[in-house]
Order: structure tokens, then C-alpha cells, then sequence
């Protein structure tokens, strides 16, 4: 992932912005200290503040406390200490207590590692995050509030004006429908999101929004991870739990081994196929073979794309090998082996169409085809063996 | 804090599976009844096992966008939602009258309120009528008109025919059409035959699916004979034995939708203030074309 958090130290190489403290700021502070029981302080970074008969109470961090403040005294006080003062309305006030949401707008700030003098340096200066193929990057106004802008990555470095903004989070929904040739997505988490738009200036709930809009449940999984509470459902579960159409599925695991599971991760989990990190094994005792990906966000058990494909290769692969006789020159044989590579690897459309050096060349295929079928038939052998005779 | 789950079948084939759930979504959250509205699928994302942990709310009302009651509504969503303890007695009901249950969701370790479908709720006649309305562009139809409400038959679940024939009474009990007929893709009476069941010159066809799909858009108007093949397209209305058909499309893209959608989540004690009312009024038909 792309990081740019904030390092240690960086106070000293970049500025932290000047920062007004807004009156909503300002009056949500004396709101939860109205709340409170005398004594128990507010705290900030750095300070904190109470209240009592004698009046607000300002008690930094190894000083002195100051009593008996006016609230105009408490408003100077925290105009002074604005940054602290914003930060705490962000996360408090606007980002709320919601685990995924809050863990997820914190950690894009690095806001339980990093002063908060360090991170108004660097999001004066823009931090960016990679999500999937998002690229998040957070700012901040004078006021202290956040500010978010979330595109594809390939957008990255592409003016606002170039491409088409949006600022409703539901709007997400339609981008994400299609890829960029128009067809459907059936997998969000898919690696075929199309680029061209963005969110350049969304509040802190509403990046949120978008982000789970586009990438549905990825940060609540992410944030159950972190927790150290994800809740992993392997391969046999999840095979045994389908019932009606899919109650098939679990006739597949046949207690001889678990090859079949690493071609099905192989097929539709690397990567190449989604970006989500698999986390989810045979059982909770074995581990696939087949690598489970680099994502930030993990995947806790098949998904619906996989058991339905599941579905079909259980029909599939109850069929008996048979041994079938074809001619093939070397050079079509391995033409055969470009032609699978090619649709497996999804470049049929990068093949060229005069490009007859590649297997999957269109006129390459449709001339082994013009030459090896025959009525449908890969060199005339038929599927069934009787179907000549019962022909 | 108040929150509003869809549940819905969705589709990895086609992608406008899930937009009537969208809409409705949209429709209810511009009335501000919950705090929050999400949606879940069981072919989409976010997946019915993951869509509760997506939900900040305390008091959760989830609504199958389904139109009877059966395989989805007693054994799937419940499985996935992990609902502990649920059994389909729990809406002791006669395939009709799920109203709701109240079960803790072991995803989230909270209390949901798990609502009937909304095919089978009272409100879905109005839906159908409605979608009467809109598909001939009249308000006031019924007059001269017959109504066929079409849905799958008992092979694929005994609670589908229930819903049609609940909703086709409640409907011819209100004498507003000339005729109503429950009609079946897979039994009879059979949609096939529609111009034999009605003496009416003008029959509106509503079809009882939550989305547009293969049965309501290449099945229902091929074996009908709007149009020899789907890829032609037809005309609303399209004239097949002398009998004018008007043909409507799933009734669960009806805007009206939305209002069955609250009103399950209403029976189950949620506080929707003027919703219904405001869903009403912003989903009606306008008179004149």
C-alpha cells in the first residue's frame, strides 16, 4: 500500500497550519462538559478541561492547572490550543463511536500513533492511502475539519476538472456496476473497477460511505481483523452450510485431500481475480497451498461468486477422465495451451487482430477450428463414445 | 438509533436485479424515517452474512424484498443473518401472515427484528393496483379493464400461489376492475392462455417478481404472445387474440414498493412517523400521459 502517513518527527520538516477554532467546536466542548459530573475532566492532547461552581477549569499536561476561568478565559484557552481542540470535535463529534468507521478514518491519519501537531503537518500537506484500487487522500481545512478525496488509483495525479465529481455517496453504486468495457460486476471487490471520476471533497461519514459503498463490509472486516476478531469460516463450513441448489457443493469434499479447494482458490481468489486477502483454508486445520493474496481487507469465507461456481464444478468434476485420440501438429498443441492461457488470464482483447505470432489470435483460432472440427467435434472424435453409433 | 435492512435475492448475471432494492432504499431514506438504510443480498454485496456488521443501529429492522413466504424467507436469510434460535415458528404462520420474530443475530451479538416478506403483506395489493395505474398511464383504471396477476405456480413453492390469489381477492373484492384472474407460469390456469380468462378487450398483465429478469422479461412475454422473441421488444399494450395486454413488468419496480417495505418494518414496531404518508404521495400517478 501507498503510505504517506506521518513519521515520527515530521513537526520539524513540515508546518502545522494555522487552525481557527470553529464555533460548533467550541460550543460541543462546553456541551460535554455541561454533561459531565464536577471533576471529571475533558481531555485533549496535551490538557484538560473541567468545570465547577467556580467555573471551567484549564489543566495542562505537567503545569499548573488555572481555576475559576471564564468562559470567555476556557475560549481563548482553547483558541490557542485549536488543533487539539478540532481533533477531539472530529473523532467525537463528527466520526462518532461506530468501530469500522472510526477505526478506519483514525488509521488513515495514523491517529492513535501520531501527535496531533504531526498529523495537521501532513494533512496540510495531503496523506494518501491505498484501498484496493482507491486512493483516499485526506486533508484539512483552517477550521480543522477533514477533508477527503476518493478516486481510482490510475486517476491518481489527474485534475478534479477532468473527471466527472460526485459528492453523493449512493452515486458510488452506479460506478461501480459496470467495468470499463460495460459489463456487469458481479464481485465488488473484483480488480475491474473502471476509473474516470471522484469524490474530491467529502466529509469524514461520507468517505466512509463511499468507501463501503464500493467495496461493501471490506472496512468492517478489516476492523474485526484488527480487533484480533475476525471471524474466519473455512471452506468445510461453508460447503456444509448450503442447502437447495448449492446443497450439492458439499459432495465435492470427498475426504481425499484438498487439491480441488486449491484449484478453486487459484481460479477465482488470486489477485488477478480480487482483491480481497484470503483468509478462510480447507478447514481450520488446513491450510490451501495456493497463496491468499497481498489485499488490506480479508476475505472470511467463500463468497457467493465461488460457492455458485463451486456449484457447477461439483457437477463437473463427478465425470470419469476418459481417453480421447486427436492428432495435434506441436504447434497446436501448444496453441491450445495459448488459447487457455489467454482466456484464463483475461487478454483475448489485448491480442491483436493481425497478430498471428499469438495462439490466441482470432484468425489463429478460427483456422485450427476450420480445420479440426468437424460437426462440433475437436477432430472429428465425438464426446460420448456410442455417438457415432446411436447416429 | 433506528436502522432499516433490505434484504434482497440480487444476481451475479444481471444488474438490474438489485436496482428496484436501490430505489426503494433511496425512496425511503428521503423520508427520514431511519437513521440509516443498507441493503444485502444473497447473490450481491453486501452479502446477507456480513450486511448486519455493516449496520450502526439498535434497534435493526430487516425486510426481505421477497414475494412469499418459503426456502429464502424460513431457511436462508435466517441461516445467514445467524439468527439464533430461529425457527419458522416463530411467525406461526398459515404462508400468509409472517408478521415478524425478534431474535438476537449472533453476527453482531444484537437483537433484530426479522419481518415477513413483503410480497404477502396487505399493502402489496395496493402496490399491484398501483402498477396498474402506471403501466396504462391512468389513475383511475379499472373500468372496461380485466387484471391478470401472474406469478410462478406451486411447483417451486406452495406459499407463490398463496400470495397471487390473496392479492388477486383482495383486489376483485374492491370492484374496480371488471375482472381479476390469478394466473401461473407453471400451472393452470396458465398465463399462456390469458385471452380465454377474460372477456375484457383491455387486460393488464402485472407479474408477481420483485425484479426484472428472465421470467418477466424473455419467459412471461413469449409464452404470452407479446412478441415471438424477447429480442424483438413489444408494444404496451400489444394486441394477442383480440385481447388488448398491457403488460406491466415485475410489480416490484413499482415506487409504490416502498411503502410495503415500511409497513413491515412498522408492524414490527418500528417509528416511521409520516412515512407512508410521504411515501404515497411522492409515488403516485399522475393523471393524463
Amino acid at each position: 500500500m501507498s503510505e504517506t502517513a506521518p513519521d515520527a518527527g515530521r513537526d520539524d520538516e513540515f508546518a502545522v497550519p494555522d487552525i481557527d477554532l470553529p464555533s460548533d467546536a467550541f460550543d460541543a466542548v462546553r456541551s460535554a462538559l455541561a454533561d459531565r459530573d464536577p471533576g471529571d475532566r475533558l481531555r485533549f492532547e496535551g490538557f484538560a478541561v473541567g468545570v465547577d461552581d467556580d467555573g471551567y477549569t484549564l489543566d495542562p499536561a505537567g503545569g499548573d492547572a488555572r481555576t475559576g476561568l471564564s468562559e470567555r478565559d476556557l475560549h481563548a484557552a482553547l483558541v490557542e490550543r485549536a488543533p487539539a481542540v478540532t481533533d477531539w470535535y472530529a473523532f467525537e463529534r463528527v466520526v462518532g463511536e461506530f468501530g469500522p468507521r472510526r477505526a478506519f478514518l483514525r488509521w488513515i491519519e495514523d491517529a492513535d500513533g501520531e501527535t496531533v501537531a504531526s498529523r495537521y503537518a501532513a494533512l496540510a500537506e495531503g496523506i494518501e492511502r491505498a484501498w484496493g484500487e482507491l486512493k483516499i487522500t485526506a486533508t484539512i481545512t483552517d477550521r480543522g475539519e477533514r477533508r477527503y478525496d476518493v478516486r481510482h488509483e490510475a486517476d491518481a495525479g489527474t485534475p478534479v476538472g477532468d473527471l466527472d465529481a460526485y459528492d453523493d455517496p449512493l452515486d458510488a453504486r452506479d460506478l461501480v456496476t459496470l467495468d470499463e468495457r460495460g459489463r456487469y460486476r458481479p464481485l465488488k471487490t473484483a480488480p475491474t473497477l473502471a476509473g474516470g471520476w471522484v469524490f474530491p471533497d467529502l466529509g469524514p461519514r461520507d468517505a466512509y460511505e463511499v468507501i463501503e459503498t464500493i467495496y461493501p463490509a471490506t472496512v468492517a472486516n478489516w476492523h474485526r481483523e484488527r480487533e484480533g476478531e475476525l471471524d474466519v469460516t473455512h471452506w468445510r463450513e461453508t460447503m456444509e452450510r448450503q442447502s437447495g441448489i448449492y446443497g450439492v457443493v458439499k459432495t465435492w469434499d470427498r475426504g481425499e485431500g484438498y487439491e480441488h479447494v486449491n484449484w478453486v482458490a487459484e481460479a477465482c481468489c488470486d489477485d488477478s481475480q480480487c482483491l480481497k486477502r484470503r483468509e478462510w483454508q480447507y478447514d481450520d486445520e488446513t491450510d490451501l497451498d495456493v497463496d491468499g493474496g497481498d489485499g488490506a481487507f480479508p476475505c472470511r469465507e467463500p463468497c457467493s461468486v465461488v460457492v455458485s461456481a463451486a456449484r457447477k464444478w461439483t457437477r463437473l468434476e463427478s465425470e470419469q477422465p476418459r481417453t480421447y485420440e486427436f492428432d495435434l501438429t506441436p504447434s497446436e498443441k501448444e496453441q491450445v495451451e495459448a488459447i487457455i492461457d489467454a482466456v484464463a488470464d483475461g487478454r483475448i482483447d489485448e491480442i491483436r487482430e493481425a497478430d498471428t505470432k499469438e495462439g490466441a489470435n482470432r484468425y489463429r483460432t478460427r483456422f485450427l477450428r476450420a480445420k479440426l472440427f468437424d460437426d462440433g467435434n475437436l477432430a472429428g472424435v465425438p464426446t460420448e463414445p456410442d455417438e457415432d453409433a446411436e447416429e | 438509533m433506528q436502522s432499516l435492512v433490505i434484504v434482497a435475492h440480487g444476481s451475479h448475471l444481471n444488474p438490474e436485479s438489485s436496482a428496484p432494492t436501490y430505489d426503494h432504499a433511496d425512496t425511503i431514506r428521503e423520508t427520514g424515517a431511519f437513521d440509516e438504510v443498507k441493503t444485502g443480498f444473497w447473490k450481491e454485496e453486501p452479502h446477507f452474512r456480513e450486511v448486519l456488521r455493516t449496520v450502526e443501529g439498535d434497534e435493526v429492522y430487516v425486510v426481505p424484498l421477497f414475494i412469499s413466504e418459503g426456502y429464502f424467507t424460513e431457511q436462508v436469510i435466517p441461516r445467514e443473518l445467524r439468527l439464533d434460535g430461529w425457527d419458522v415458528a416463530e411467525w406461526d404462520s398459515d404462508g400468509l401472515s409472517a408478521d415478524q420474530a425478534t431474535l438476537v443475530a449472533e453476527d453482531i451479538d444484537r437483537e433484530v427484528h426479522y419481518c415477513g416478506p413483503v410480497g404477502t403483506h396487505r399493502a402489496m395489493t395496493d402496490v399491484i393496483v398501483r402498477r396498474a395505474e402506471s403501466v396504462t398511464g391512468d389513475p383511475d383504471v379499472g373500468d372496461d379493464f380485466g387484471l391478470a396477476v401472474v406469478g410462478h405456480g406451486t411447483e417451486r413453492n406452495e406459499n407463490s400461489a398463496k400470495a397471487i390469489e390473496y392479492h388477486a381477492d383482495r383486489i376483485a373484492g374492491r370492484d374496480r376492475f371488471d375482472e381479476v384472474r390469478a394466473l401461473y407460469m407453471d400451472e393452470d390456469p396458465e398465463v399462456d392462455d390469458l385471452p380465454e380468462f377474460f372477456e375484457s378487450d383491455d387486460v393488464v398483465l402485472v407479474p408477481l417478481f420483485i425484479a426484472d429478469g428472465y421470467h418477466t422479461q424473455e419467459d412471461i412475454p413469449e409464452d404470452v404472445g407479446l412478441c415471438e422473441d424477447h429480442t424483438q421488444g413489444y408494444d404496451v399494450p400489444t394486441e394477442v387474440d383480440g385481447t388488448r395486454i398491457w403488460y406491466a413488468g415485475a410489480v416490484g419496480t413499482e415506487p409504490l414498493m416502498a411503502d410495503v417495505i415500511l409497513e413491515r418494518a412498522a408492524d414490527a414496531g418500528a417509528d416511521i412517523g409520516t412515512a407512508l404518508d410521504d411515501v404515497r404521495e411522492t409515488t403516485r400517478v399522475a393523471a393524463g400521459d
